[in-house]
This record gives structure tokens, sequence and C-alpha cells, in this order.
């Protein structure tokens, strides 16, 4: 939902950004205000991951140019479970295992740490218990899998429904959601969309990293961007996605070759 | 059910959760939390000069206003131990011990008959409040029994009374030498016999104090028993002694927590522990091992040089070992299963975790000599700063124990990329049916799994204590109840600063 007179929520300047020393972002600008859905695509390999662990502050890449701010604050200078406490969310491509570490948990320790930022009072294990059941509906999970390690022989589609649930316990302001739809078949596809749509408000945005129409069609995006070569070569309204769809990204290489880079 | 308040009951688990960290580079920075536990208790002590000789023992006797057979045990020991020479086989590198510069006999002064707590010196009691193990009417844990052990001696033993009703004996051995000399003549020295090793030797020559526990035949003890161990003069050894003996059908669950100051000079600690399980009986044995580890730099701590073993002689019976190991500046320490009974069971649940300059050589030995007996090995090393950690364990199967089971699991983790974990299983079968099985792994705590529960704003040494608590789950599901997330919380306090 587009307003031009929205709060800006997230505004990334410039932004460089390496591993080692290998550059792979190379100026990426991108501003987003409440209440927007935006779509991130391109090829493989193109820097969509590496953008969502840098804005989550991942320590393996280093930030070499630029800036982002968020609800006016420099986001850059904080340390990764700082910006979670904040509201920013990232919902991983492949969310790791960690075993012996109880789901329901750690769910509990992440929810009370965003809420007491928020300050509201943090909740028991009996008061937490209710609050995620009400939100498992959300996402259709089976209660079974908090009685496990978080995301420990979890299938793929059942890490990223743990990680929409994640999203819905911590009601985060800024949710970048890297290929939730990877892994998922149509069924659970409706359902976490479902989810997600539910969950996005005038108050929060939501990035979504996809490489396909068909969550489009079920989470419609205000903004479509494409990314080439660590950086967003072209951005447009739900019918970009259309285009590439049909076309592919062919054109993106054209353009890049026009701009001197590959 | 029962529910006890660790807090109290395991002071050395107490924890003060420190501020949070505002940025990951601090944390190399980060000074480790100081041990709580190093403070000293200014009061008078009878020490007999350093230095050890038949005298000495046969003066630990006498002050000790010992029957004959025990002197003649201790002098026996103290003989074989002339004879024999300190192991190195565990590869602990650690200066030569100097054993004519420790003192062996080292006791508050107090009344020497103490009738009630009235006539402890109020500083011991103060003491023991300070370490959170209250011992007075009023304040004493409700379902936990305490003996609580200052230096060398047994100063109090709590419930004594409402045990007795159950005809369940828990005093000090010294008490016990006493009252139940034939207990004592009969089991004493039976399961870790004066010869058996030398450091088992140096205690049966002179042991000074210790925790004994007999449960009648049929006897479900009514509460939990536990020891404090509490080591006050820096030059002072300690050497204790507990004998556990669970008669036909009986059952009984025992911790051990043990602190001492910190001095920059080290202790040595050489304890020997013996349980005897009749038919059908079982005895759980905790332990959470604290004892001062040094400084950052290695200087101090306590070498922990301990035997213990329990006994399945009776058929169905069952011994179950969990430890914490955290302190010490060394350890080594292999509590072992004889599995002689039909059928009985043994069990070994470790964590053992090394920081700075520690060193734990540490595992257990299940002996399978009767048929359809079965034992289980879960040990879990974690190893940070310089540290070295070995799991170092044996599973023998006789050639009369048919149908014989093991399953041993021995992972490791390392944290940080100076520290060293290994892992010495050693299997002999004398069985062609047994079933032994051995899984052993090795990992790191991986820089995603941290940035996982980071970027869900769990900070960064919660999250490490988070992944490290969970890498020991099945070793914590194994221990009393709300002593595994006090478990959790001292490993967190241990693992301060040690990954930047
Ligand atoms: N930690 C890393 N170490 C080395 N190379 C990396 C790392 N992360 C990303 N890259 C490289 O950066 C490029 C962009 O990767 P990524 O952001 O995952 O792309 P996308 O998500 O668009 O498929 C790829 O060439 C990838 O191999
Ligand atoms: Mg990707």
């Amino acid at each position: 939902m587009i307003c031009s007179d929205a709060p800006v929520l997230i505004e990334i300047c410039d932004l460089h950004a390496r591993v080692d020393d290998q550059p792979i972002l190379n100026g990426v600008n991108l501003t987003i205000k409440a209440g927007e859905i935006h779509a991130l695509m391109g090829r493989n390999g193109s820097g969509k991951s590496t953008l969502s662990k840098v804005l989550a502050g991942h320590p393996a890449y280093s930030v070499t140019q630029g800036s982002v701010r968020y609800c006016g604050q420099d986001l850059l200078t904080l340390q990764p479970d700082q910006r979670s406490r904040i509201g920013v969310f990232l919902g991983f491509q492949y969310p790791v295992e960690i075993p012996g570490v109880s789901n329901l948990e750690f769910l509990r320790v992440s929810t009370n740490a965003r809420r007491l930022e928020k300050g509201q009072e943090e909740l028991d294990t009996f008061a937490f218990e209710d609050f995620v059941q009400e939100r498992l509906g959300l996402v259709q999970m089976d209660p079974a899998f908090l009685d496990r390690s978080v995301n420990e022989g979890f299938s793929g589609g059942e890490k990223k429904r743990n990680e929409i649930l994640q999203m819905a316990l911590l009601e985060p302001l800024v949710a970048i959601l890297d290929e939730t739809d990877s892994g998922l078949d149509i069924d659970a596809l409706r359902i976490v969309s479902a989810g997600v749509n539910q969950l996005s408000n005038a108050e929060n945005a939501i990035l979504l990293i996809t490489h396909y129409q068909r969550l489009l069609d079920l989470i419609k995006p205000d903004y479509v961007h494409v990314m080439a070569a660590g950086r967003i070569v072209r951005s447009g309204d739900k019918t970009l996605a259309l285009e590439l769809e049909r076309n592919g990204y062919e054109w993106v290489d054209q353009g890049l070759k026009a701009l001197g880079t590959t | 059910m029962f529910r006890f308040s660790l807090k109290a009951f395991a002071p050395s688990l107490i924890f003060d959760r420190l501020s949070a960290m505002t940025s990951q580079s601090q944390v190399g920075q980060f000074v480790a939390q100081p041990y709580k536990y190093g403070f000293v208790t200014e009061i008078e002590t009878e020490k007999i000069p350093k230095g050890l000789d038949e005298e000495v023992v046969r003066l630990i006797s006498a002050k000790k206003k010992e029957p004959e057979f025990l002197l003649d045990f201790r002098l026996k020991a103290f003989r074989h131990w002339l004879e024999i020479k300190e192991p190195n086989w565990a590869g602990l590198d650690y200066p030569p011990i100097d054993y004519q510069d420790i003192v062996y006999y080292a006791a508050p002064k107090q009344k020497s008959k103490k009738n009630s707590l009235d006539e402890v010196d109020p500083k011991l009691l103060e003491t023991f409040d300070k370490l959170g193990i209250p011992l007075s009417e009023q304040k004493r844990l409700s379902n936990v029994a305490v003996d609580a052990v200052f230096d060398s001696v047994s100063i109090a033993t709590t419930y004594k009374e409402k045990l007795a009703e159950h005809g369940v004996v828990f005093c000090s051995i010294g008490e016990a030498v006493k009252e139940y000399s034939d207990l004592i003549k009969r089991y004493l020295g039976s399961i870790v016999p004066i010869n058996d090793n030398y450091f088992a030797a140096l205690n049966s020559a002179v042991f000074s104090d210790g925790s004994f526990v007999f449960i009648p035949r049929g006897v479900e003890c009514p509460m939990e028993l536990s020891s404090y161990f509490r080591i006050n003069s820096g030059d002072t050894g300690q050497f204790e002694r507990t004998l556990i003996i669970a008669e036909e059908g009986s059952s009984v669950s025992y911790l051990e927590g043990c602190t001492a100051p910190m001095f920059d000079t080290n202790t040595l600690h050489a304890a020997v522990v013996e349980l005897v399980a009749l038919d059908d009986a079982s005895i759980k044995y905790s332990t959470v091992q604290n004892w001062y580890a040094g400084n950052e730099d290695g200087i101090g701590g306590i070498y922990n040089f301990v035997t213990k073993r329990g006994q399945c002689r009776g058929a169905r019976s069952k011994i179950s070992w969990s430890q914490v190991e955290t302190g010490s500046a060394i350890t080594w320490k292999y509590p072992s299963c004889i599995l002689q009974g039909e059928d009985s069971v043994g069990e070994f649940y470790s964590v053992a975790l090394t920081n700075n300059y520690q060193q734990a050589d540490t595992g257990t030995k299940m002996i399978h000599i009767g048929p359809r007996t079965r034992s289980t090995i879960v040990s879990k090393g974690i190893s940070a700063g310089h540290s070295s950690n070995s799991y170092r364990g044996l599973v023998q199967i006789g050639p009369k124990a048919f149908d014989a089971k093991n399953y041993s699991q021995c992972d490791s983790m390392l944290i940080g990329d100076q520290a060293a974990a290994n892992t010495y299983p050693y299997m002999r079968s004398q069985q062609p049916d047994a079933s032994i099985e051995h899984e052993a792994s090795t990992c790191r705590i991986s820089e995603d799994q941290l940035f996982y529960l980071q970027s869900r704003g769990i900070d960064f040494e919660e999250a490490i204590s988070m992944i490290v608590s969970g890498f020991c789950r099945d070793v914590f599901n194994q221990l009393p109840m709300e002593f595994a997330a006090e478990a959790d919380k001292l490993l967190a306090l241990k693992l301060e600063g040690s990954v930047g």
C-alpha cells in the first residue's frame, strides 16, 4: 500500500559491501516507507541475500561505503541483536539448525528481547505458550514443532514456516523475507502468503526476495526491483515482475554491458 | 515430585546476569567474571606441620581416635604408596607435586563433640550461609539433607534424625567409623582397594573426612542427600572419602558440590568415592565441581585427582554418575562402574568445560562382568581459551558377560582456535556376543548459528551459552530438576570472555 506521506522506515544509500576482499554490493539505493511491500528479484548470485544479511548485521560482510538509516538512526553501527530488537527482521533463505536448543524456549527468549525493547512486559512460560499458540494458527504450524530443537530435522518447508512464525511473534517494522517461497509446496505457499498478508499493515513494510511470480500473485508488491552485480538496476511496479517472467534477465546483461560492468 | 532450590543447594552455580554485551568487539576485552567463592574464612585452625611420613599417618589416626583396624588400613596404604609412582599416562602438564610441602590435617578449632548446631562456630555457619548452604534449623533447605565438610572435617549434617526414622544413615565418615564400624570394616576399600592407584593409596593413608550413607533394604531415601566440600586453607590438601551403601531394593540420589578460595598456589585434592549397590538397588550420584580453576594465566587452582567407583554388586542394580566439571586447574577423574550383578546397569553422563589454562582428563570405565549387563556413556567436552580437555574411557566386557551392551557417545566442542580436545576410547571384549557402539564428534560453534540467534534479538554471550547448553542437553536432562537450569548458568558464567 503506497501512501505518499507515510514515514520512511529504511533508507539505503549507495551501499557497498565486501566479503574478504571481494566486492559484492556495489552501490545499492533503496527507500522503503511504512505500509509498502517491495519485491527484490534478480539472478542467482546478484547479491540479494548479501544485501539482506548486511542489513541484519552479519559479521562476515564489511560495509565499505554508503549508509543505511532505519527509523532515523544509523543502522550499520548496531549489533545484529539490537537490530532485531528495534524491529528489523530477516527471514533466512537457509535457516540453520541448533541442536539441543528448544524451539519454544528460543522463540520465547527472542520474543521477550523484542518486547522489552518496546517497553512491554516479558511473557513467562505460560503466557508465552498462549501467545505462541495463537500465532501458530497464522502459519498453520503443528505445535509439535515447538518441542523440537531449533530447525533440527525440519524439512525445507517447515523451516520456512518457523521463520514466518518468528516474524509473527516479533512483529517487526521491516521484514526482509529471503526466498521464503522456495521449498514450499503449493498449499504451504498459500498458507504462508496468507500469514504474511495478515501481518502486513500500514505501520510496517516487507522486502520480499523471490524468483517467482507465483508468490507475487499472492503477496502483491507495490514496487519491484531488479538486482544485478550488486546494485539495483531497475525498479518499477508489479508489471515489472510480469515482464521478467516473460523475458527473463537477458536484458539486464545488455543494460550492464552498456554500463561497462558485467 | 521433589523440588528444591538449587540456588541454595549448589551455591557454586549462583549466577548474576551481566549487562548485555553491546558490541561484539567488546567481548574479546571482556574480563571473565571473578570466581565468586574465592573468599577465605578467618578461623582458628588446628594444623599439623607440613610433610608426610608414617608418624603423620599415625597422628591423623590418633587425632580421630580411630580403632586399630583403621590405623592398619592407613599404614598399609601408606607403605604401598611409598613404593609406587605418580601416574603420567594422562599427559597432563604440571610441575611435580611436592608431597612434603602439604599439610595433611587441618581442622577448625571447636569443641570436639558437637551435639547441636548451636555448638558449631558461628563463623563456619556463616561461611556456609555465604556459599548458599544454610545449615541452621530455620534456614536450611526443606528437602535436602546436607553434610558440610570444611577442610578436613565434617562440621554438620542436617536432618539426621528425620533420616534415621527411615533407617537411613547419613553422617561423616569419622562418625561412621565409631558408630558403624562393622559396615566400615566390611566396605571401606572394598571397591577402591588401597593399592588401586597412586592417589587412592595416598587418600587411604591420610583421608580426613567425608560422608557416609547407608540405605537399608527396601528403603527409598526420602530426601536428596548432598555433601558440600569447602577447601579453606591454602596449603592443606583435601582428602575426603565417601562411602555409599545401598542395600537390596533401596534407592538414593546424592549430590556433591565443591568450592575453594583463590590462592596463587596449587592445592591438592585427592578424594575417593566408593558406591555399592546390592540386588535391585539404585544409586544416582551427581557432582557439580567448581573448585577454583586458577586465573586467566593459569596461576593457582586446585589439582583434582579423584577416584570414584561404584560396584553393582547385586542383580538388576544400577549406578548412575552425572557430573558437571567446570573447576580445577587439573582434573583427573574417571567415575566407573563394575557391573558384576546380572542385568545390572551403569551410566555415565558428563559435561566437562575447560577455559583459560585448565586441563581435564576425564571419562569413565565400564567393567562388564555379569551377564546382560548394560552401560551408557554420554560425554560432552567443551574447551575454550588455551585449555585442553580429553575424554578417556574404557569399556571392558568379560568372558561371562553374555549379551552385554554398551553405548558410548563422546562429543567435543571447541571454542576459539587455541583449545584442544581429545577422545581416547578403549574397548576390550572377551565376549563375541557383546554389542558395543561408539559415536564421537567434534564441532565448533558456527558463525551462522550465532548470527541466527543474534538476529533474533539474543545477545552474543547469551547466544553462545544457548548453543553450548544445547550441546550439553543430553547430559543436563539426566540431572535432578532445576539443577539443569543452574548448570546452564554455570557454563555461561565460565564461558564469559572466552570468545572474541
Ligand atoms: N560469505 C561469502 N563468502 C564468499 N562469497 C560470498 C559470500 N556470500 C556471498 N558471496 C558471493 O556473493 C555473490 C552474491 O551472493 P548472494 O548474495 O547469496 O546472491 P543471491 O542471493 O542474489 O543469489 C555470490 O557470487 C556469492 O558467491
Ligand atoms: Mg540468495
